[in-house]
Protein backbone atom coordinates (compact mmCIF):
# COMPACT_ATOMS: atom_id res chain seq x y z
CA UNK A 1 0.00 0.00 0.00
CA UNK A 2 3.00 2.39 0.97
CA UNK A 3 3.99 1.97 -2.88
CA UNK A 4 0.67 3.97 -3.59
CA UNK A 5 0.52 6.35 -0.28
CA UNK A 6 4.26 7.36 -0.69
CA UNK A 7 4.32 8.74 -4.44
CA UNK A 8 0.90 10.60 -3.71
CA UNK A 9 2.30 12.15 -0.53
CA UNK A 10 5.22 13.14 -1.99
CA UNK A 11 3.94 14.25 -5.20
CA UNK A 12 1.13 16.90 -3.33
CA UNK A 13 4.69 17.82 -1.01
CA UNK A 14 6.30 18.95 -3.98
CA UNK A 15 3.50 20.71 -5.85
CA UNK A 16 2.47 22.43 -2.81
CA UNK A 17 6.57 23.74 -1.99
CA UNK A 18 6.64 24.99 -5.38
CA UNK A 19 2.94 26.45 -5.63
CA UNK A 20 4.12 28.83 -2.40
CA UNK A 21 7.57 29.56 -3.34
CA UNK A 22 6.44 30.22 -6.71
CA UNK A 23 3.88 32.44 -5.10
CA UNK A 24 6.17 35.48 -3.90
CA UNK A 25 8.79 34.61 -6.86
CA UNK A 26 6.59 34.98 -10.04
CA UNK A 27 4.54 38.06 -8.62
CA UNK A 28 7.66 41.08 -9.21
CA UNK A 29 7.96 39.38 -12.83
CA UNK A 30 4.65 39.45 -13.66
CA UNK A 31 4.34 42.51 -12.08
CA UNK A 32 7.22 43.88 -14.47
CA UNK A 33 5.90 42.41 -17.50
CA UNK A 34 2.24 43.97 -16.84
CA UNK A 35 2.89 47.41 -15.58
CA UNK A 36 6.56 47.98 -15.59
CA UNK A 37 8.41 50.23 -17.82
CA UNK A 38 11.44 50.01 -20.37
CA UNK A 39 12.81 48.08 -22.06
CA UNK A 40 13.47 43.93 -22.46
CA UNK A 41 10.13 43.20 -21.41
CA UNK A 42 9.30 41.10 -24.31
CA UNK A 43 12.91 39.36 -23.91
CA UNK A 44 11.71 38.23 -20.14
CA UNK A 45 8.23 37.56 -21.34
CA UNK A 46 9.45 35.08 -23.47
CA UNK A 47 12.36 33.54 -21.32
CA UNK A 48 9.72 33.18 -18.69
CA UNK A 49 7.14 31.56 -21.12
CA UNK A 50 9.84 29.25 -22.38
CA UNK A 51 9.20 26.31 -20.03
CA UNK A 52 5.86 25.89 -21.91
CA UNK A 53 7.34 24.79 -25.40
CA UNK A 54 10.33 23.36 -24.46
CA UNK A 55 10.24 19.69 -24.29
CA UNK A 56 10.76 18.43 -20.88
CA UNK A 57 13.61 16.70 -21.64
CA UNK A 58 15.42 19.75 -22.43
CA UNK A 59 14.93 21.17 -19.49
CA UNK A 60 15.62 17.59 -18.06
CA UNK A 61 18.88 17.58 -19.54
CA UNK A 62 19.93 20.60 -18.79
CA UNK A 63 18.86 20.46 -15.27
CA UNK A 64 20.76 17.27 -14.90
CA UNK A 65 24.36 19.33 -15.56
CA UNK A 66 23.36 22.53 -13.85
CA UNK A 67 22.53 20.27 -10.18
CA UNK A 68 25.38 17.77 -10.79
CA UNK A 69 28.58 18.32 -9.13
CA UNK A 70 30.09 20.24 -12.00
CA UNK A 71 27.24 22.86 -12.18
CA UNK A 72 26.16 25.59 -9.79
CA UNK A 73 23.31 23.26 -7.94
CA UNK A 74 26.41 21.02 -6.63
CA UNK A 75 28.45 24.16 -5.56
CA UNK A 76 25.37 24.80 -3.86
CA UNK A 77 25.01 20.86 -2.44
CA UNK A 78 28.46 20.95 -1.14
CA UNK A 79 27.23 23.37 1.55
CA UNK A 80 25.99 20.60 3.33
CA UNK A 81 27.87 18.27 2.43
CA UNK A 82 26.28 16.96 -0.97
CA UNK A 83 28.21 16.04 -4.16
CA UNK A 84 24.57 17.30 -6.35
CA UNK A 85 21.23 18.52 -6.27
CA UNK A 86 20.11 15.42 -8.96
CA UNK A 87 18.52 12.82 -7.03
CA UNK A 88 16.84 15.14 -4.27
CA UNK A 89 13.81 16.70 -3.14
CA UNK A 90 15.34 19.98 -3.62
CA UNK A 91 16.57 19.65 -7.18
CA UNK A 92 13.04 18.56 -8.22
CA UNK A 93 11.57 21.69 -6.05
CA UNK A 94 13.87 23.80 -8.31
CA UNK A 95 13.31 21.12 -11.40
CA UNK A 96 9.62 21.73 -10.93
CA UNK A 97 9.49 25.92 -10.39
CA UNK A 98 11.60 26.30 -13.62
CA UNK A 99 8.91 23.95 -15.78
CA UNK A 100 6.05 25.64 -13.46
CA UNK A 101 7.01 29.50 -13.86
CA UNK A 102 4.84 29.91 -16.73
CA UNK A 103 1.46 28.48 -15.33
CA UNK A 104 2.14 31.34 -12.60
CA UNK A 105 3.29 34.02 -14.02
CA UNK A 106 0.75 34.03 -17.40
CA UNK A 107 -2.53 34.77 -14.69
CA UNK A 108 -0.46 37.17 -12.60
CA UNK A 109 0.34 38.89 -15.19
CA UNK A 110 -2.95 38.72 -17.01
CA UNK A 111 -4.42 40.53 -13.84
CA UNK A 112 -1.84 42.94 -13.03
CA UNK A 113 -2.44 44.14 -16.70
CA UNK A 114 -6.14 44.77 -16.18
CA UNK A 115 -5.86 47.03 -13.01
CA UNK A 116 -5.90 50.81 -14.38
CA UNK A 117 -3.76 53.05 -14.01
CA UNK A 118 -6.28 55.40 -12.17
CA UNK A 119 -6.89 53.18 -9.38
CA UNK A 120 -2.87 53.28 -8.70
CA UNK A 121 -2.39 56.81 -9.30
CA UNK A 122 -5.68 57.25 -7.44
CA UNK A 123 -3.88 55.23 -4.54
CA UNK A 124 -1.13 57.11 -4.87
CA UNK A 125 -2.49 60.76 -4.66
CA UNK A 126 -3.68 59.25 -1.07
CA UNK A 127 -0.59 59.30 0.10
CA UNK A 128 -0.30 54.71 0.14
CA UNK A 129 3.60 53.82 0.15
CA UNK A 130 3.82 51.02 -2.51
CA UNK A 131 3.89 48.09 -0.27
CA UNK A 132 0.33 49.37 1.05
CA UNK A 133 -0.82 49.66 -2.67
CA UNK A 134 0.02 46.52 -3.46
CA UNK A 135 -1.45 44.90 -0.18
CA UNK A 136 -4.58 47.06 -0.50
CA UNK A 137 -5.58 47.67 -3.87
CA UNK A 138 -3.58 45.28 -6.45
CA UNK A 139 -3.77 42.23 -4.30
CA UNK A 140 -7.82 42.13 -4.07
CA UNK A 141 -8.35 42.94 -7.38
CA UNK A 142 -5.99 40.41 -8.48
CA UNK A 143 -6.94 38.15 -6.32
CA UNK A 144 -8.57 35.35 -8.94
CA UNK A 145 -5.17 35.82 -11.01
CA UNK A 146 -3.54 34.30 -7.53
CA UNK A 147 -6.12 31.44 -7.51
CA UNK A 148 -5.86 30.60 -10.73
CA UNK A 149 -2.18 30.56 -11.27
CA UNK A 150 -1.60 28.53 -7.88
CA UNK A 151 -4.20 25.98 -9.33
CA UNK A 152 -2.34 25.74 -12.30
CA UNK A 153 0.89 25.93 -10.76
CA UNK A 154 -0.28 23.02 -8.31
CA UNK A 155 -1.71 21.07 -10.90
CA UNK A 156 1.08 21.13 -13.72
CA UNK A 157 3.50 20.16 -10.77
CA UNK A 158 1.61 17.27 -9.91
CA UNK A 159 1.44 16.15 -13.47
CA UNK A 160 5.41 16.86 -14.51
CA UNK A 161 7.05 13.46 -15.76
CA UNK A 162 9.59 14.73 -17.88
CA UNK A 163 12.01 16.86 -15.96
CA UNK A 164 11.43 14.58 -12.43
CA UNK A 165 12.35 11.23 -14.46
CA UNK A 166 15.35 13.11 -15.90
CA UNK A 167 16.97 14.20 -12.89
CA UNK A 168 14.84 12.29 -9.87
CA UNK A 169 16.90 8.74 -9.66
CA UNK A 170 13.26 7.16 -8.87
CA UNK A 171 14.01 6.97 -4.82
CA UNK A 172 11.02 5.64 -3.34
CA UNK A 173 10.09 8.36 -0.86
CA UNK A 174 12.10 11.73 -1.94
CA UNK A 175 12.20 11.67 -5.93
CA UNK A 176 9.84 8.46 -6.78
CA UNK A 177 6.49 11.08 -7.61
CA UNK A 178 3.25 9.90 -9.16
CA UNK A 179 4.00 10.47 -12.89
CA UNK A 180 6.91 8.09 -11.82
CA UNK A 181 5.07 5.50 -10.62
CA UNK A 182 2.42 5.11 -12.96
CA UNK A 183 5.26 4.76 -15.29
CA UNK A 184 7.29 1.94 -13.26
CA UNK A 185 3.72 0.29 -12.65
CA UNK A 186 2.76 0.25 -16.31
CA UNK A 187 6.45 -1.09 -16.93
CA UNK A 188 6.43 -3.75 -14.37
CA UNK A 189 2.47 -4.91 -15.88
CA UNK A 190 1.15 -4.00 -12.85
CA UNK A 191 -1.57 -2.46 -14.58
CA UNK A 192 -3.84 -2.53 -11.47
CA UNK A 193 -1.84 -0.01 -9.47
CA UNK A 194 -1.60 1.85 -12.56
CA UNK A 195 -4.78 2.11 -13.36
CA UNK A 196 -5.63 3.22 -9.63
CA UNK A 197 -3.26 6.17 -9.67
CA UNK A 198 -3.78 7.25 -13.38
CA UNK A 199 -7.37 6.70 -12.68
CA UNK A 200 -7.07 9.33 -9.48
CA UNK A 201 -4.93 11.62 -11.57
CA UNK A 202 -7.95 12.13 -14.47
CA UNK A 203 -10.05 13.20 -11.82
CA UNK A 204 -7.91 15.66 -10.21
CA UNK A 205 -7.15 17.08 -13.33
CA UNK A 206 -11.32 17.91 -14.42
CA UNK A 207 -11.59 18.80 -10.93
CA UNK A 208 -8.71 21.34 -11.32
CA UNK A 209 -9.64 22.97 -14.61
CA UNK A 210 -13.40 23.22 -14.31
CA UNK A 211 -12.62 24.82 -11.00
CA UNK A 212 -10.25 27.11 -13.05
CA UNK A 213 -13.11 27.54 -15.61
CA UNK A 214 -15.73 28.52 -12.84
CA UNK A 215 -13.53 30.77 -11.16
CA UNK A 216 -12.86 32.58 -14.50
CA UNK A 217 -16.64 33.27 -14.68
CA UNK A 218 -16.99 34.19 -11.43
CA UNK A 219 -14.53 36.94 -12.45
CA UNK A 220 -15.96 37.73 -15.83
CA UNK A 221 -19.09 38.62 -13.51
CA UNK A 222 -17.70 40.82 -10.68
CA UNK A 223 -15.79 42.88 -13.73
CA UNK A 224 -19.66 43.44 -16.05
CA UNK B 1 24.61 7.13 -67.75
CA UNK B 2 21.52 5.26 -68.62
CA UNK B 3 23.03 2.25 -69.55
CA UNK B 4 25.17 1.89 -66.04
CA UNK B 5 21.92 2.84 -64.43
CA UNK B 6 20.03 0.31 -66.51
CA UNK B 7 22.89 -2.47 -65.49
CA UNK B 8 22.88 -0.92 -62.05
CA UNK B 9 19.26 -1.95 -61.50
CA UNK B 10 19.92 -5.71 -63.35
CA UNK B 11 22.48 -6.12 -60.80
CA UNK B 12 20.41 -4.84 -58.19
CA UNK B 13 17.74 -7.16 -58.93
CA UNK B 14 19.85 -10.35 -59.14
CA UNK B 15 21.01 -9.71 -56.03
CA UNK B 16 17.81 -9.05 -54.30
CA UNK B 17 15.64 -12.49 -55.42
CA UNK B 18 13.15 -11.59 -52.91
CA UNK B 19 10.94 -8.31 -52.56
CA UNK B 20 12.81 -5.47 -50.38
CA UNK B 21 10.47 -5.42 -47.36
CA UNK B 22 10.57 -3.33 -44.20
CA UNK B 23 10.37 -4.26 -40.39
CA UNK B 24 9.83 -2.29 -37.16
CA UNK B 25 12.23 -3.25 -34.89
CA UNK B 26 11.49 -3.63 -30.86
CA UNK B 27 15.60 -3.23 -29.66
CA UNK B 28 16.13 -3.04 -25.49
CA UNK B 29 17.71 0.07 -25.01
CA UNK B 30 21.03 -1.71 -24.18
CA UNK B 31 21.40 -3.07 -27.38
CA UNK B 32 20.92 0.31 -29.32
CA UNK B 33 24.66 0.77 -30.67
CA UNK B 34 24.81 -2.86 -31.44
CA UNK B 35 21.60 -3.35 -33.35
CA UNK B 36 22.30 0.06 -35.55
CA UNK B 37 25.55 -1.29 -36.86
CA UNK B 38 23.59 -4.79 -37.23
CA UNK B 39 20.64 -3.59 -39.16
CA UNK B 40 23.03 -1.08 -41.29
CA UNK B 41 25.05 -4.64 -42.12
CA UNK B 42 21.56 -6.73 -42.74
CA UNK B 43 19.84 -3.80 -44.89
CA UNK B 44 23.42 -3.30 -47.28
CA UNK B 45 23.19 -7.44 -47.42
CA UNK B 46 19.96 -8.02 -47.90
CA UNK B 47 18.11 -4.70 -49.49
CA UNK B 48 15.08 -4.99 -46.78
CA UNK B 49 14.73 -2.04 -44.50
CA UNK B 50 15.20 -2.13 -40.50
CA UNK B 51 13.43 0.51 -38.56
CA UNK B 52 14.70 0.55 -34.82
CA UNK B 53 12.86 2.16 -31.96
CA UNK B 54 14.27 1.79 -28.76
CA UNK B 55 12.96 1.77 -25.14
CA UNK B 56 12.94 0.04 -22.00
CA UNK B 57 12.11 -3.61 -22.66
CA UNK B 58 9.14 -3.55 -20.04
CA UNK B 59 7.87 -0.21 -22.20
CA UNK B 60 8.47 -2.15 -25.53
CA UNK B 61 6.43 -4.82 -24.43
CA UNK B 62 3.80 -2.85 -23.03
CA UNK B 63 3.00 -1.19 -26.49
CA UNK B 64 3.61 -4.53 -27.73
CA UNK B 65 0.24 -6.10 -25.78
CA UNK B 66 -1.29 -2.85 -27.47
CA UNK B 67 -1.10 -4.32 -30.72
CA UNK B 68 2.55 -1.63 -31.98
CA UNK B 69 3.54 -2.63 -35.70
CA UNK B 70 6.75 -4.36 -34.16
CA UNK B 71 7.79 -7.59 -36.27
CA UNK B 72 10.61 -8.32 -34.30
CA UNK B 73 11.17 -7.57 -30.54
CA UNK B 74 14.71 -7.97 -29.13
CA UNK B 75 14.32 -7.76 -25.36
CA UNK B 76 16.81 -7.13 -22.38
CA UNK B 77 15.57 -10.75 -21.00
CA UNK B 78 13.79 -13.81 -21.83
CA UNK B 79 10.81 -13.25 -19.54
CA UNK B 80 9.25 -10.91 -22.01
CA UNK B 81 9.73 -12.49 -25.09
CA UNK B 82 8.58 -15.63 -23.34
CA UNK B 83 5.81 -13.85 -22.37
CA UNK B 84 4.72 -12.51 -25.54
CA UNK B 85 5.00 -16.44 -27.11
CA UNK B 86 2.91 -17.50 -23.92
CA UNK B 87 0.16 -14.45 -24.69
CA UNK B 88 0.14 -15.28 -28.82
CA UNK B 89 1.54 -12.30 -29.20
CA UNK B 90 4.76 -13.78 -31.01
CA UNK B 91 5.26 -16.82 -33.16
CA UNK B 92 5.81 -20.24 -31.44
CA UNK B 93 9.49 -21.53 -31.67
CA UNK B 94 10.52 -18.20 -32.71
CA UNK B 95 11.85 -17.46 -29.40
CA UNK B 96 16.12 -17.93 -29.71
CA UNK B 97 18.90 -15.69 -27.14
CA UNK B 98 21.14 -13.82 -28.93
CA UNK B 99 23.16 -12.11 -26.59
CA UNK B 100 24.41 -12.35 -23.31
CA UNK B 101 25.13 -9.59 -21.07
CA UNK B 102 28.24 -8.68 -19.17
CA UNK B 103 27.91 -6.22 -16.45
CA UNK B 104 30.18 -3.84 -15.55
CA UNK B 105 30.98 -1.81 -12.69
CA UNK B 106 31.74 2.45 -13.86
CA UNK B 107 32.89 5.34 -12.56
CA UNK B 108 35.33 7.24 -10.57
CA UNK B 109 38.48 5.40 -9.79
CA UNK B 110 37.10 2.69 -11.15
CA UNK B 111 39.50 -0.17 -13.25
CA UNK B 112 40.13 -3.69 -14.26
CA UNK B 113 40.98 -5.19 -10.85
CA UNK B 114 39.38 -2.76 -8.50
CA UNK B 115 35.78 -3.09 -8.11
CA UNK B 116 34.93 -4.50 -5.05
CA UNK B 117 37.46 -2.49 -3.23
CA UNK B 118 35.78 0.62 -5.32
CA UNK B 119 32.07 -0.41 -3.99
CA UNK B 120 33.70 -0.11 -0.61
CA UNK B 121 35.21 2.96 -0.78
CA UNK B 122 33.87 6.89 0.15
CA UNK B 123 30.92 7.69 -2.25
CA UNK B 124 27.60 9.45 -1.99
CA UNK B 125 25.57 7.59 -5.32
CA UNK B 126 26.00 4.44 -6.81
CA UNK B 127 23.29 4.55 -9.48
CA UNK B 128 21.59 0.74 -11.03
CA UNK B 129 18.57 0.29 -13.44
CA UNK B 130 15.69 -0.23 -12.14
CA UNK B 131 15.28 -3.80 -11.00
CA UNK B 132 11.90 -4.70 -11.32
CA UNK B 133 11.84 -3.65 -14.91
CA UNK B 134 16.06 -4.30 -16.12
CA UNK B 135 17.34 -7.60 -16.07
CA UNK B 136 20.61 -5.08 -15.39
CA UNK B 137 19.59 -3.74 -12.50
CA UNK B 138 18.53 -6.95 -11.59
CA UNK B 139 22.17 -8.49 -11.70
CA UNK B 140 23.38 -5.49 -10.08
CA UNK B 141 21.13 -6.21 -6.86
CA UNK B 142 22.02 -9.68 -6.97
CA UNK B 143 26.27 -8.82 -7.44
CA UNK B 144 25.79 -6.69 -3.94
CA UNK B 145 23.81 -9.15 -2.22
CA UNK B 146 26.67 -12.17 -3.32
CA UNK B 147 29.29 -9.16 -2.14
CA UNK B 148 27.46 -8.43 0.99
CA UNK B 149 27.51 -5.24 0.26
CA UNK B 150 23.51 -5.05 -0.04
CA UNK B 151 22.48 -3.32 2.86
CA UNK B 152 25.32 -0.74 3.11
CA UNK B 153 24.47 0.28 -0.55
CA UNK B 154 20.90 0.39 -0.14
CA UNK B 155 21.08 3.80 1.32
CA UNK B 156 22.84 5.03 -1.95
CA UNK B 157 21.08 3.71 -4.59
CA UNK B 158 19.57 5.49 -7.46
CA UNK B 159 17.24 4.03 -10.08
CA UNK B 160 17.44 4.63 -13.79
CA UNK B 161 14.91 3.90 -15.47
CA UNK B 162 16.61 2.41 -18.00
CA UNK B 163 19.97 1.46 -18.12
CA UNK B 164 21.15 4.25 -21.01
CA UNK B 165 19.79 6.39 -17.81
CA UNK B 166 21.97 4.35 -15.46
CA UNK B 167 24.75 5.41 -17.47
CA UNK B 168 23.80 9.41 -17.87
CA UNK B 169 23.75 9.51 -14.23
CA UNK B 170 27.01 8.03 -13.91
CA UNK B 171 28.43 10.63 -17.36
CA UNK B 172 26.61 13.97 -15.35
CA UNK B 173 28.84 13.37 -12.16
CA UNK B 174 25.53 12.91 -10.29
CA UNK B 175 26.68 9.74 -9.34
CA UNK B 176 30.21 8.51 -8.45
CA UNK B 177 29.88 5.01 -9.53
CA UNK B 178 27.29 2.58 -11.05
CA UNK B 179 26.38 -1.05 -12.60
CA UNK B 180 25.78 -0.85 -16.28
CA UNK B 181 26.49 -2.84 -19.61
CA UNK B 182 29.59 -3.84 -20.53
CA UNK B 183 28.55 -3.09 -24.11
CA UNK B 184 27.83 0.46 -22.96
CA UNK B 185 31.63 1.12 -22.05
CA UNK B 186 33.95 -0.50 -24.28
CA UNK B 187 37.04 0.66 -23.56
CA UNK B 188 36.81 2.42 -20.64
CA UNK B 189 38.52 1.72 -16.71
CA UNK B 190 35.46 -0.57 -15.67
CA UNK B 191 35.66 -3.38 -13.70
CA UNK B 192 33.52 -6.47 -15.28
CA UNK B 193 31.78 -8.69 -12.74
CA UNK B 194 32.82 -11.83 -12.34
CA UNK B 195 29.53 -14.12 -13.95
CA UNK B 196 29.11 -16.33 -10.90
CA UNK B 197 28.16 -13.47 -9.29
CA UNK B 198 24.67 -12.94 -10.84
CA UNK B 199 22.10 -15.07 -12.68
CA UNK B 200 23.17 -15.10 -16.47
CA UNK B 201 21.80 -11.94 -18.41
CA UNK B 202 20.02 -13.33 -21.15
CA UNK B 203 18.52 -11.65 -23.96
CA UNK B 204 15.92 -12.87 -25.82
CA UNK B 205 14.86 -12.08 -29.77
CA UNK B 206 11.25 -13.51 -30.45
CA UNK B 207 9.24 -13.20 -33.75
CA UNK B 208 5.92 -11.29 -33.22
CA UNK B 209 2.64 -12.05 -34.99
CA UNK B 210 2.92 -8.63 -36.39
CA UNK B 211 6.11 -9.65 -38.36
CA UNK B 212 4.87 -13.35 -39.34
CA UNK B 213 5.85 -13.99 -43.12
CA UNK B 214 7.80 -10.41 -43.18
CA UNK B 215 10.97 -11.53 -45.28
CA UNK B 216 12.27 -8.81 -43.30
CA UNK B 217 11.26 -9.71 -40.14
CA UNK B 218 11.95 -13.38 -40.65
CA UNK B 219 15.55 -12.25 -42.22
CA UNK B 220 16.59 -10.10 -39.57
CA UNK B 221 16.44 -12.98 -37.21
CA UNK B 222 18.06 -15.33 -39.17
CA UNK B 223 20.94 -12.53 -40.00
CA UNK B 224 21.44 -12.53 -35.97
CA UNK B 225 22.32 -16.31 -35.85
CA UNK B 226 24.90 -15.62 -38.54
CA UNK B 227 29.04 -16.05 -37.77
CA UNK B 228 29.30 -12.22 -39.50
CA UNK B 229 26.57 -10.63 -36.89
CA UNK B 230 27.52 -13.20 -33.72
CA UNK B 231 31.06 -11.60 -34.41
CA UNK B 232 29.04 -7.90 -34.33
CA UNK B 233 27.55 -8.94 -30.80
CA UNK B 234 30.61 -10.43 -29.39
CA UNK B 235 32.71 -7.53 -30.37
CA UNK B 236 30.44 -5.42 -28.85
CA UNK B 237 30.87 -6.66 -25.24
CA UNK B 238 28.20 -9.70 -25.02
CA UNK B 239 28.92 -13.01 -25.34
CA UNK B 240 26.64 -15.73 -27.38
CA UNK B 241 25.91 -19.11 -26.00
Amino acid sequence: MSELYSPILLTLMLALCVTLILLPLATPIAWWLAQGRGRGREVVGAVVTLPLVLPPTVLGFYLLLALGPFGPGGALASLWGARTLAFSFTGLVIGSIIASLPFMVQPLRNAFAAIESEVLETADTLGASRWQRFRRVVLPLARPGYLVGAIMTFAHTMGEFGVVLMIGGNIPGQTKVLSIAIYDFVERLEWERAHVLAGGMVVFGFVVIWSSLVLGRDRERSEN
Amino acid sequence: MSRILLSAMLLAATALPVMAESVNVAVAANFTAVAEELAAKFEAESGHEVELSFGATGQLYTQITQAAPYGVFLAADTERPEKAIAEGLAVDGSFFVYAQGRLALYGEGVDADNGKAALKGDFAKIAIADPEAAPYGQAAVETLEALGLWETLEPKLVQGESISQTLQFIESGNAELGFVAASQVLGKDVWIVPAELHQPIEQGAVLLKAGEGNAAAEGLLQFLRSDAAVAVIEGAGYSVP
